[in-house]
């Protein structure tokens, strides 16, 4: 038994820098693979509605009526789930950590109308046959 | 659960004190007290082993029920029956240390008892 | 006559990683009797799995608890293949074996910071964790989270580790190896640190086999049972000895965990040798029917999960017998006797995670 097991790494502490990261003011550092908050391609996305019954906090509310997609970042656990199902794989797992904040705000994406598309001129319903030649109004 | 490493013995439950005793005696520990609601009664399952061979014991109670402990033989049972009685509100009786429901602070009592229970159909 | 009087213990206290409430009967300085009272964090779980469809259940069983959350997860979907007859790939089952034992590592080093703060030596405490911080960093790299990876899914895993990272991560370990070795010198030589844990807590072996505890608490009163000798997974290839102590008290605990640390680190070794090519998943059809009892050895000790299915989405039944849930009645009969400023100490002798007790 010794009184000085630790001494070796007092001493070492002592003189070399805190191992502790400066964060906020340094910026995080962030794996390739970290899950950190879901981002949506509206543009591709349908409406399916398939990540909003796949979630397991449910924090994704799809509504077709008004076109709207909502995330409820606080809500959601970052399992991936979502994105797995995805069929047009709009969904995307993104790095960055949902920033805190004083309530729990949600995300919401609205889809916009398609535009549309020009009409094509209005045929006449009986087209009117070409008058004769040689027949003439008496 | 067809295992060389494991059975299923199905019993009565007047005779579970009985099979438990014989149990011990041959050096079986007690690994879990489990139940599951089914449909309109409450199955139990009471898992033993001896090195890495596992033993259980099933049976079936109804709701009011009452089913003896065992914890006169095991003496750890107490906890796992204490917490079968708290969530599911199986009256087990003569145990050696009774929390009388205090153990497990929900705020609904039993959450996990049969419909039937709740709605006041079952017998009491 | 010495009168008796009633302190309540927790749920808020420094010891405690998680709340739970005890009430203590004392008789001047000892303690005569324990009553539990648990409840904070019970989150009906269980019952949960009766509305989630069993694919999507993985989620929630993995956030039974932070520490133990992978084996939580991973033993979930193995009774889940068992009732479906899925046979997993033998990558996919090396996979698992390595973060298993990754697990293992990072919740002993827990364990152990939380026992140095338990006796006022923070610096050591805090030098363990920084240790940790080294481990949940290969979690974060390979999975995308730190505590909860969210990689198992039913029929296999959902991220690959190619073999560049596998062995990156084997260098890593060895450097970490080295400074554990400098870390439990302290725990284990410092006069200071063993006049706390020698002699304190100590449980017979016939007590150990009476109250059927488990794990290193198991163990270290000398009874070699290590549920991972049953071969699940790719234990079964591996080569490794339940390690044991006959002096069941808390420093022999410590002592056993601290060894199996760095037979963790060999195991990974040997799995990282040994792991096959090949695909990590496999699809699944249909839907799960009969019922199936999985054992594995969490951190803590041996751990039960039985699954019942019906044929339908919804499980019938999901139950989980923690090692914890075991610990607890030998636990209060060893704090029956004591004195107060032992409490502290017995109950992280047991390694207690009551996330995993209540569920």
């Amino acid at each position: 038994m010794s009184l000085f097991t630790f001494a070796k790494t007092e001493f070492h502490n002592l003189f070399s820098r805190p191992v502790t990261e400066q964060y906020p003011q340094k910026p995080k550092q962030f794996k390739e693979r970290t899950r950190g908050h879901i981002e949506n391609n509206i543009d591709l996305c349908i409406l399916c509605g398939m990540c909003a019954r796949k979630c397991p906090s449910n924090a994704i509310t799809v509504n077709r009526a008004e076109r709207t997609w909502e995330i409820r970042p606080f809500s959601c656990v970052q399992c991936g789930s979502c994105v797995e199902n995805c069929p047009k794989k709009c969904l995307s797992m993104c790095q960055s950590y949902t920033r805190p904040g004083p309530e729990q705000t949600a995300r919401l994406l609205r889809k916009p109308q398609p535009a549309a598309k020009p009409q094509p001129a209005a045929k006449p319903k009986f087209s009117a046959a070409p008058a004769p030649v040689g027949k003439s109004a008496s | 659960m067809a295992e060389s490493d494991r059975q299923l013995l199905e019993v009565r439950p007047e005779a579970l004190l009985e099979k438990v005793t014989e149990l011990k005696t041959r050096g079986y520990r007690l690994v879990q007290i489990c139940s599951t609601t089914l449909k309109d009664c409450y199955e139990m399952t009471y898992s033993f082993s001896i090195e890495y061979d596992l033993l259980n014991l099933r049976f079936t109670v109804k709701a009011g029920e009452k089913v003896p402990s065992i914890s006169h033989i095991y003496p750890s049972a107490y906890f796992y029956e204490n917490e079968i009685h708290d969530l599911f509100g199986v009256p087990i009786e003569f145990m050696t240390v009774d929390y009388k429901g205090r153990l497990y602070r929900t705020a609904v009592k039993a959450p996990y008892k049969l419909k039937q229970e709740e709605e006041g159909g079952g017998p009491k | 006559m010495s009168t008796r009087s009633v302190v309540p213990f927790g749920p808020h206290h420094p010891v405690l990683p998680e709340p739970i409430h005890l009430d203590l009967v004392l008789e001047d300085e000892k303690v005569v009797d324990v009553i539990p009272s648990i409840g904070f964090i019970h989150r009906g779980l269980e019952k949960l799995v009766e509305k989630r469809d069993f694919r999507d259940f993985v989620y929630v069983a993995e956030r039974m608890c932070g520490i133990c959350s992978f084996m939580h997860g991973m033993s979930y979907c193995e009774a889940v293949e068992h009732i479906m007859g899925v046979e997993l790939p033998p990558r996919a089952k090396y996979l698992r074996t390595i973060w298993c034992e990754l697990s293992r590592l990072h919740s002993h080093l827990l364990w152990l910071g939380l026992l140095a703060d338990a006796f006022g030596f923070e610096s050591l405490f805090m030098q363990c964790w920084r240790l940790r911080e080294k481990i949940l960093d290969m979690f974060e790299a390979s999975t995308g989270g730190r505590l909860i990876f969210s990689v198992n899914k039913i029929g296999g895993q959902r991220r690959d580790m190619d073999n560049a990272m596998l062995h990156g991560f084997v260098e890593k370990l060895g450097g970490l190896e080295e400074d554990l070795k400098g870390i439990t010198s302290t725990f284990l030589a410092n006069s200071a640190v063993n006049s706390r844990l020698k002699g304190v807590g100590y449980m017979t072996k016939k007590m150990a086999q009476e109250y059927g505890v488990a794990g290193p608490f198991m163990r270290a009163s000398g009874i070699a049972r290590d549920t991972r000798k049953l071969g699940y997974d790719a234990y079964g290839d591996l080569n490794f000895e339940p390690i044991t102590s006959t002096e069941g008290d808390c420093y022999a605990r410590t002592q056993v965990r601290v060894r199996e640390l760095f037979q963790s680190i060999d195991l990974i070794r040997q799995a990282v040798a040994k792991i096959p090519e090949g695909p990590v998943a496999v699809p699944i059809r249909g839907f799960p029917k009969g019922e199936y009892m999985v054992r594995v050895e969490q951190p803590r000790g041996e751990a039960i999960y039985y699954v019942k299915a019906n044929g339908t989405k919804f499980l019938d039944r999901f139950r989980v017998r923690t090692p914890t849930f075991a610990n607890v009645p030998a636990m209060i009969e060893l704090m029956k006797g004591c004195r107060l400023s032992e409490i502290p100490m017995l109950i992280l002798t047991i390694d207690p995670c009551v996330s995993c007790i209540e569920r």
